[in-house]
């Protein structure tokens, strides 16, 4: 330093920089303790939002249709299952159009296993990221979960269009939607957050990913109607919160007589239970992502 | 506030070495069908012995201490743990053991266009990668007309970089990197991209950013950038820290010891000569830099009377050609020589002109009075080391094979 032309300089900025404190970040090896910490997730909300708009950016490049793949996906799925499930099987549909009912059902859904795929496989995907930058891990599969919002609102799009033409006016629920979204969205982190902690040590998830969604399709009432389920059976229905998303979401769009309550309670504390623990689980894990990936 | 950056106490970081993919040695894991057969049946215990021989200390017990301002090169081979260390510091992963505090905000470039997305235009991925670097929005925002001139891309701002030339990608990418300016910057080996003017306009960015009192930490292989730019040296070996100071003479010792000594350790004979050694050092230093005055020096043994015994030596280039030759009969003569003698026959060169690279030195022994040279075996090899020759531009053979010591002029001199 003393053989540096530059020394006055120096010490002026030396002063400069001395008059704001300089944050400390100790390194250390991974400690017993984990801390959620969640306030570093804001502190890197640019980067969060750089990424969403990334993966929406990119998501339809150089494909021919595409945008219309948003709306294409949840429309062929419904006139499938309108014509093999509703038509064909006669699945009782509660009194409303089944195209209409499938679609609000199938909305969510696509939302929910979008996200949850693209979440669970999305730290594998930004290796290059993980081992040479340093920022909350967190913030990944927070991006590809809130990524497929997009999407949706595109399709919901459609399912306007589908209500005014069966002639379906909404109630007031219809304000409690957001809450649902909300629901679907945390639903998706929390099992997405354990699947990508997951995938990075064992890539037997990425595997997994496919089936989890196929079976859980079948446990979720889009195709069918909750109330084909014994009503004493409900509230364990509920352990799987996408039942609870899914009938919320006809409960508020097509006006259904009853909120399915207690359903939608027991969904609620099981995915706060999954996402409190994934959070935790993804926070133990995340100082060693860059080693393992 | 104290003026320390980054202090690190008994850092280290252990890998496994056997396939079980995790880093952490303290937890066990394999795959999740090893895992879950676990569950019913042990499997075999590692001893404490098998254990320890399972771990690679790519660091260990590393101690140092760098103040605000303060450019620091890192140094070493491969392997010898330079990048870990760097992720450590940039947090990237965590220390297996020791502690470590760093002050400040720290920016880490240690791969060039990390997150560069290839379907994204210029201006898209100028914002992505900024952020991803840790810029905040606004920032990057603010330095954009910077980066894009920097990068020399105005006319391609709106083209995908999948139809970037490589040239162009790389100099997008560092524009944005070097335009993040954290109070400490951890740069790993990127100075290596790049044309030869890109590299200098590189070069003379971190040195704007170091003479900002900003702290700079650079790995590099290119030990003139190191010299030109750092102040200090710090030299890895095997995880450990095995050098710390002055940057040259760091540079020069670390070099010594991995090109080893400029002698040939062959005894030659010739007709009238048995010749124990030749060596060539720099009167600088243990290692032979451009300008440096170096001596040349051929230790003897006559093999029969020598009435005028002489040297000749030529320098030769990568490819055996002659640059240089020095006769000694054109200087002096030596003293005589009886059947048995030692001799040291040798030059001084003043300021040793040739630019950095490999060498070789051609060496002819003989007795002036009789017009008989004769050679010294093969041509005997030596480098002159990298040195910022021009002020730290890594010239790469551009600029021909010979220094000349100049200083630019202008008419208003």
């Amino acid at each position: 330093m003393l053989t540096n032309p530059g020394l006055t300089r120096c010490i002026l900025n030396k002063r400069q920089l001395a008059t704001h404190q300089h944050p400390v970040v100790l390194l250390r090896p991974p400690g017993r303790f984990t801390r959620l910490n969640l306030g570093d997730l804001w502190e890197y909300r640019d980067l969060l939002y750089f990424l969403v708009w990334r993966d929406i950016k990119v998501r339809y490049k150089q494909t021919a249709l595409g945008a219309a793949w948003a709306i294409l996906q949840p429309l062929l799925t419904m006139i499938v299952f309108s014509v093999f499930f509703g038509r064909l099987a006669k699945v009782p549909s509660d009194g409303i159009p089944y195209p209409v009912f499938t679609y609000a059902a199938l909305l969510p859904w696509q939302l929910f296993a979008y996200a949850m795929t693209e979440a669970g496989n999305s730290l594998v995907g930004s290796q290059n990221l993980i081992t040479k930058v340093y920022f909350p891990r967190l913030v990944i599969p927070v991006a590809a979960v809130l990524g497929g919002l997009v999407d949706f609102g595109v399709s919901f799009v459609v399912l306007l269009l589908l209500m005014i033409g069966y002639g379906i006016t909404p109630t007031i629920a219809v304000l409690t939607i957001p809450l649902f979204i909300v629901l679907a969205i945390a639903t998706a982190l929390a099992v997405g957050l354990w699947l990508a902690a997951l995938n990075v040590k064992y890539r037997d998830v990425r595997y997994t990913i496919p089936f989890l969604t196929q079976f859980w399709l079948f446990l979720t009432p889009v195709a069918y109607s909750s109330s084909l389920v014994p009503a004493k059976w409900r509230a364990i229905y509920g352990l799987n919160p996408m039942a609870g998303v899914v009938e919320g979401f006809r409960w508020a769009l097509l006006g259904r007589k009853e909120a399915p309550g207690l359903m939608l309670a027991v969904s609620v504390i099981i995915v706060a239970a999954l996402l409190t623990g994934g959070l935790y689980y993804f926070r133990r894990t995340e100082a060693s992502f860059a080693d393992t990936i | 506030m104290s003026d320390v950056a980054i202090r690190l106490e008994g850092l280290g970081k252990a890998y496994r070495i056997s396939g079980r993919n995790n880093a952490d040695p303290r937890i066990r894991y394999g795959s999740l069908r090893d895992s879950l057969a676990g569950v019913f049946r042990r499997s075999p215990k590692l001893t404490a012995a098998g254990e320890a021989a399972d771990l690679f200390w790519a660091l260990k017990g590393v101690s140092c201490e760098v103040k605000h301002g303060e450019i620091i090169g890192v140094i070493g081979r491969n392997g010898a743990g330079k990048s870990t260390l760097l992720k450590i510091i940039s947090r990237i992963t965590e220390p297996t053991e020791g502690l470590g505090e760093v002050h400040g905000r720290i920016g880490s470039l240690l791969e060039v266009g990390t997150g560069f997305h290839p379907e994204l235009t210029g201006r898209e991925n100028i914002l992505l990668n900024g952020t991803i670097l840790g810029m905040k929005r606004a920032e990057v925002l603010r330095k954009f007309d910077e980066i894009v001139a920097f990068a020399e891309i105005e006319r391609f701002l709106d083209t995908p970089v999948k139809r970037y030339s490589s040239g162009m990608y790389v100099r997008l990418a560092f524009a944005v990197a070097v335009h993040l300016e954290p109070e400490i910057l951890v740069v790993d080996e990127v100075l290596a991209v790049g044309d030869a003017e890109f590299q200098r306009k590189c070069l003379d960015k971190l040195r704007a950013i170091g003479g900002d009192g900003r702290t700079i930490l650079l790995v590099s292989h290119n030990m003139s950038a190191i010299r030109a730019i750092c102040q200090r040296g710090i030299v890895l070996h095997r995880g450990r820290i095995v050098a710390e100071g002055n940057v040259n003479k760091v540079a020069d010792d670390y070099l010594a010891g991995a090109l080893g000594t400029e002698h040939s350790d062959r005894a030659v004979e010739t007709g009238s000569f048995a010749v124990e050694d030749i060596s060539i050092r720099s009167l600088d230093g243990p290692v032979i830099k451009t300008f440096d005055p170096v001596e040349i020096v051929v230790e003897v043994t006559a093999r029969a009377d020598i009435q005028d015994p002489a040297l000749y030596v030529a320098i030769l280039g990568a490819d055996h050609q002659r640059m240089a030759g020095l006769d000694s009969k054109d200087f002096r003569t030596f003293p005589p020589l009886r059947r048995g003698e030692r001799a040291t026959m040798g030059f001084h060169i003043d300021q040793f002109p040739f630019l950095p690279g490999a060498w070789h030195l051609d060496i002819q022994v003989g007795d002036g009075a009789e017009f008989v040279y004769e050679s010294v075996g093969p041509p005997f090899g030596f480098d002159v080391v990298a040195t910022p020759v021009y002020g730290g531009r890594q010239i790469e053979g551009l600029h021909g094979q010979v220094g000349l010591k100049a200083h630019a002029i202008t008419a208003a001199d």
